[in-house]
């Protein structure tokens, strides 16, 4: 809601300025988003008739225009707009007047013609954007008068944000009556006399469904001339408010709508058939609205219409057919109350967001209809003449919003706001608010008024008070509650754990999106289906991601972009899949590419390799799960390079994977390592329980072997530790050769074995034994030789 | 004069051997010690081993020079540029919004609230009904939701994980929620997913004075100053009374929160009577305060992930 300050000031008018208005709207929760000024500094614009228009004799586009502006003498002006014509009144700029960012106004001689000033358009005098035309104002303006006189140029445009429960502040009259509580000004709304009834012309007005439309007030007004331009005040009221000028009569239902909130509609009269009809939609019923739209109506929306059809949807908008135009001669004017809940999501389902809609959806005072009828009616009649019939009403007082007694005890105050309020200051609150009270036996029984939709519980009245007393002015305590302990969260703990972990190998964090391109879940090839936005922002964001792998690839992309030549980073979060039900499921994943080392002295530039991103993934894995619990085997994953993709276990379950990225995806391919795993079968389970340390000393044996390439060192160790007995502590490989000396398709693994029991020192002969045994099991089961 | 030119302890050792070893000019002369007369001896006997004294004397205090002159030399070899960098790889850093929800659940775990998690695609009862928000409700305009085929959403706020929380448990709760939510709206200040934290704690006694309190000591110590803070009237569905909280800034007030007490119909909905407990409720927009922390002036920079930008945050 935006409006002109002095119209506000007009209606109740606090010794205050500017500045402490908007911050005393501000602090009461109608919160100002913007001043601005109405219009630019300006002076010596006057109201002038242009008297005769002649052809400039040296320019095709400009004319010599006589203008009157209540001077003894003409005054003889150039104009280039094509709207120019003898009799119309518009606003001369004389000479020595300042327009915005001009300065003084000279006499000009334009192609030879002497200008004594200047006839403004809107935009040339920020009244408006048209800068063709010059302005064309009504035949009532009178000849000489300063624009100053018309308008205030000195007004403000104030811009509230209101929040959805205060519909009783969509008006000059709504926020003129907070403005008085909160200054302690006693606030009389306006009245409006009666219109003179002068002729006896009625409308039957039919309703189907008085709950939906309690009260349905309806008036023809007849030989109105709805050509007449509306007067510069008005439509500078509306201009403030950001609503555009459209004619007279809707001009009229517009103002009247701001002032006193209640939202109207003008019907021609003529281009209605038998009784207005107020109901629902029937099968199949379309409708053309007044923005030139045209659909098939849907069941519950309510309608007005006449024995023809639909005329409007009620309290949206009107139809196309039946719309007041200046040649209008009979206007039918309505000006009802809508049940907030028939209208509430109605004008989004068009699409529709109306000024009307918006008022009706929050509640309208259900007491303003005849007021505001009243109102319109004589404006109208003042500006366009006409006679005018008596108010045909349907209403049914039970159907109307009932006052609903709320009962407030006063210890709730404190209970709530930690702090007492007075007695006195709570009786005289309400008594400003127009909520009627009455103290008894430690309660106030009270009574909320009608245009007040949002109070209806004890803690509503609450916040009355505590908006009135002031918010800053509630003193500050700190919580007072009983201490306990929790167990913490293993989740969030252990992603926190595996935060760190990661960034300590020199991995960035990042956050993607949680909605990906449905085409990138193809990376992954299971039986998941996608789970598609029905409204995305666009079709590349519209299906939430069944990985992280898609946002780490864009992520890569962007930097490796950026000239950025060696990336490690990871992401937490939820990912989600649709097996039967949708599983939200929070995972780790991470991305590897470029060097092992950030480029410096005295280490040589390695690329990345499967090896590396094993290392960080054991590091991961090993800090949070016993390793017997775990197993890692060759992975079929199809994102993942056949020959270097493992697929991770939990106690035999899949937890995740790691690998290289399959050379198919992507540009970087060849260099780009990935794992993702579930962070739930993460959780850190292991109470570490200690085993004692053996006192005997140890003993090492290193051995060389040849072998095929084909075995893999999980083989070989499976039938060392067959052979070895318990008393291996520990098994490290510590070479991998292939080269001179080895033949091809073969390698040379050199492995370190150390032995130690709990209870006695070994001996040579037990070692050789066992050294023994493990060799002759390589050679029968691999063909491994000792190297020489 | 020898000893003192040995300028190396391989030549002084040369001349040990010349002078003490086995065929040593002094071992010799000790040697033919028994050619002399018997009278000779004891006088030549006592020379020779005075001179030997004396040579072993000069040759130690010339090893002790040298040595001490080689390890200077050793010393001055291995004098290295202390300036190079060291080898390895730094620590990398965690993502700001992290660090900020990190900084944020560390004050709030200091008075004993918990931090839970709910999802992210939620039903139209937890994000909106029982928060007091019915259908069409004006308040659902303000949250520009992403729907799914089967009327699903994707949370536009964190507040439903209170109810999850607290239909499943029993009153007192202290627990903040932050996480992920959404919202159908992206320009240069807003990107269709951002962060928050909610906050909740009911308890019998909690009040409008004390979330006030709490909120202002938050903000003062996680902006690491004293500011001037205002609580304004304002309305979301679920908390009566309503408050936004804004600083000053530079240019004005900065809104930075959104607060107020636990709405009744709320608590019934969890079942948690209204008048045994009250309730206080807070949530934050940690890109905001992120912002405003760390002087960000583009929100759209914390999703793009430009490791230059990133590289900024080191903890």
């Amino acid at each position: 809601m935006k409006f002109s300050e002095t119209w506000l000031r007009e209606f109740v008018n606090p010794a205050i300025s500017t500045a402490a208005l908007t911050h005393q709207l501000t602090t009461a929760g109608l919160e100002v988003d913007a001043v601005l000024p109405a219009c630019p500094a300006m002076n010596g614009l006057v109201v002038a008739e242009v008297k005769c228009v002649s052809k400039h004799p040296h320019a095709d586009k400009l004319h010599i225009c006589q203008v009157d502006c209540g001077a003894s003498d003409l005054v003889s002006v150039v104009c280039g707009a094509t709207n120019v014509r003898a009799g119309m009144r518009t606003i001369l700029a004389k000479v020595g007047a300042t327009l915005p960012e001009k300065s003084k106004l000279e006499a000009i001689s334009l192609k030879g013609v002497i200008s004594n000033g200047m006839l403004c358009s809107a935009s040339e005098i920020g009244l408006g954007d048209d800068h063709d035309d010059i302005m064309e104002l009504s035949p009532y303006e009178p000849i000489g008068k300063p624009l100053s006189e018309i308008i205030d140029l000195n007004d403000n445009i104030i811009e509230l944000s209101l929040t959805p429960n205060r519909g009783d502040c969509l008006s000059i009259k709504g926020i003129a009556r907070e403005v008085a509580v909160l200054n302690n000004i006693h606030f009389k709304p306006p009245e409006f006399e009666l219109a003179t009834i002068n002729t006896t012309a009625r409308r039957t007005i039919k309703s189907a469904t008085v709950a939906a439309c309690p009260r349905y007030l309806g008036r023809i007004i007849e030989n109105v001339d709805a050509t007449v331009k509306t007067p510069l005040w008005l439509t500078e009221r509306l201009r403030l408010s950001g609503i555009r000028s459209i004619s007279i009569v809707v001009d009229i239902t517009n103002f009247v709508m701001l002032e006193l909130g209640q939202p109207l509609h003008a019907f021609d009269n003529s281009l209605l058939t038998g009784d207005i009809e107020i109901r629902f939609p029937k099968e199949k019923e379309s409708i053309k609205l007044l923005n030139e739209s045209e659909f098939e109506i849907k069941p519950g929306t309510l309608l007005i219409a006449d024995e023809s059809g639909p005329l409007a949807l009620a309290g949206i908008m009107g139809g196309y057919n039946s719309a007041v135009s200046m040649r209008s001669k009979n206007i039918f004017l309505e000006s009802a109350f809508f049940t907030p809940w028939i209208i509430l999501g109605k004008a989004r389902q068009y699409g529709l967001h109306t000024d009307s809609s918006h008022r009706f959806e929050r509640g309208v005072d259900p007491q303003l209809q005849s007021i505001a009828l009243e109102r319109a009616t004589r404006l109208l009649v003042q500006y366009c003449g006409g006679q005018v019939a008596p108010v045909v009403e349907v209403l049914s007082e039970a159907d109307l919003p009932k006052n609903k007694p709320v009962i407030l005890r006063k210890t709730q105050i404190k209970r709530v706001l930690g702090v007492e309020l007075e007695e006195q200051f709570i009786k005289d609150t309400f008594l400003k608010l127009g909520i009627e009270s009455n103290y008894d036996n430690y309660q106030f029984v009270t009574n909320t008024p009608p245009h007040r939709f949002d109070i209806n519980t004890e803690v509503d009245l609450i916040e009355e008070l505590a908006r009135i007393h002031g918010y800053d002015a509630i003193f500050v305590s700190t919580p007072q509650c009983k201490l306990t302990m929790q167990s913490p969260n293993k989740e969030h703990e252990t992603i926190e754990h595996l935060r760190q972990i990661l960034i300590n190998r020199d991995y960035y964090e990042v956050i993607n999106y949680s909605f990906i391109d449905p085409d990138e879940n193809k990376l992954l090839n299971n039986k998941d289906k996608n789970f598609i936005l029905a409204n995305p922002i666009a079709p590349e964001l519209s299906a939430m991601r069944r990985c992280l792998l898609p946002g780490l690839l864009n992520t890569l992309r962007y930097n490796v972009n950026r000239q950025q030549e060696r990336i490690r980073i990871f992401e937490t979060g939820l990912v989600f899949e649709v097996c039967n039900n949708l599983k939200q499921v929070p995972h780790i994943g991470g991305l590897l590419y470029g060097n092992v080392d950030k480029k410096q002295w005295g280490k040589k530039d390695i690329l990345c390799d499967f090896y590396d991103i094993k290392g960080d993934v054991e590091a991961l894995l090993y800090a949070m799960i016993a390793p017997d619990r775990l197993e890692m085997r060759a992975s079929q994953a199809s994102m993942l390079h056949p020959g270097q993709a493992v697929d991770v276990l939990i106690d035999g379950v899949e937890v995740g994977y790691f690998g290289c990225l399959h050379p198919k995806i992507g540009a970087h391919a060849n260099n780009v390592y990935i794992f993702e795993f579930e962070i739930k079968s993460l959780i850190q389970d292991r109470q570490v329980k200690y085993q004692a340390i053996s006192q005997y000393p140890s003993v090492k044996r290193d051995i060389a072997i040849i072998l095929d390439e084909t075995v893999t060192l999980a083989e070989l160790i499976k039938s060392i530790k067959i052979d070895s007995s318990t008393l291996l502590s520990d098994l490290q490989l510590f070479d991998v050769y292939r080269g001179v000396g080895i033949k091809k398709g073969q390698k040379s693994l050199a492995l370190g074995l150390t032995f130690q029991a709990t209870s006695s020192t070994l001996n040579d002969k037990e070692i050789e034994a066992i050294m023994a045994k493990v060799i002759d099991g390589l050679y029968k089961n691999f063909g491994a030789k000792l190297r020489e | 004069m020898e000893i003192n030119a040995a300028d190396n302890l391989i030549r002084l050792e040369q001349i040990r051997v010349d002078y003490l070893g086995k065929k040593g000019q002094l071992t010799q002369q000790l040697k033919q010690l028994g050619q002399l007369p018997v009278a000779e001896r004891p006088q030549a006997g006592k020379l020779i081993n005075l001179a030997k004294v004396a040579v072993q004397t000069a040759l130690e205090a010339r090893k002790t020079v040298l040595e001490s002159e080689h390890l200077k030399e050793q010393i001055k070899a291995a004098q290295l540029d202390i300036t190079l960098p060291g080898r390895g790889n730094q620590r990398a850093g965690l993502h700001p919004i992290t660090l900020t929800l990190q900084r944020i659940e560390s004050l709030f775990r200091q008075i004993g609230f918990a931090v839970v998690a709910g999802p992210e695609v939620e039903d139209d009862y937890h994000n909106f009904e029982a928060l007091n928000i019915p259908a069409h409700h004006p308040a659902r305009a303000m949250h520009d939701t992403f729907y799914f085929p089967d009327g699903r959403l994707l949370r536009t706020h964190t507040s439903s994980v209170q109810i999850r929380i607290m239909e499943n448990n029993d009153p007192p709760f202290r627990f903040i929620a932050p996480g992920r939510v959404y919202r159908r709206d992206s320009d240069m200040t807003h990107t269709p997913m951002f962060h928050q934290v909610e906050g909740l704690l009911i308890d019998e006694s909690a009040t409008f004075a004390e979330l006030k309190g709490m909120l202002i000591q938050f903000l003062e110590i996680f902006f690491e100053k004293e500011l001037k803070i205002r609580f304004r009237p304002s309305y979301f569905p679920f908390t009566e009374p309503s408050a936004e909280v804004d600083i000053l800034g530079e240019r004005g007030w900065l809104e930075v929160l959104g607060c107020g007490m636990v709405h009744p119909n709320v608590l019934k909905n969890v079942a948690v009577d209204p008048e045994k407990y009250t309730g206080l409720a807070f949530g934050m927009g940690v890109e905001r305060l992120a912002m405003l922390y760390y002087g960000v002036d583009d929100l759209r920079l914390f999703f793009d992930n430009d490791l230059r930008f990133l590289k900024q945050f080191h903890c």
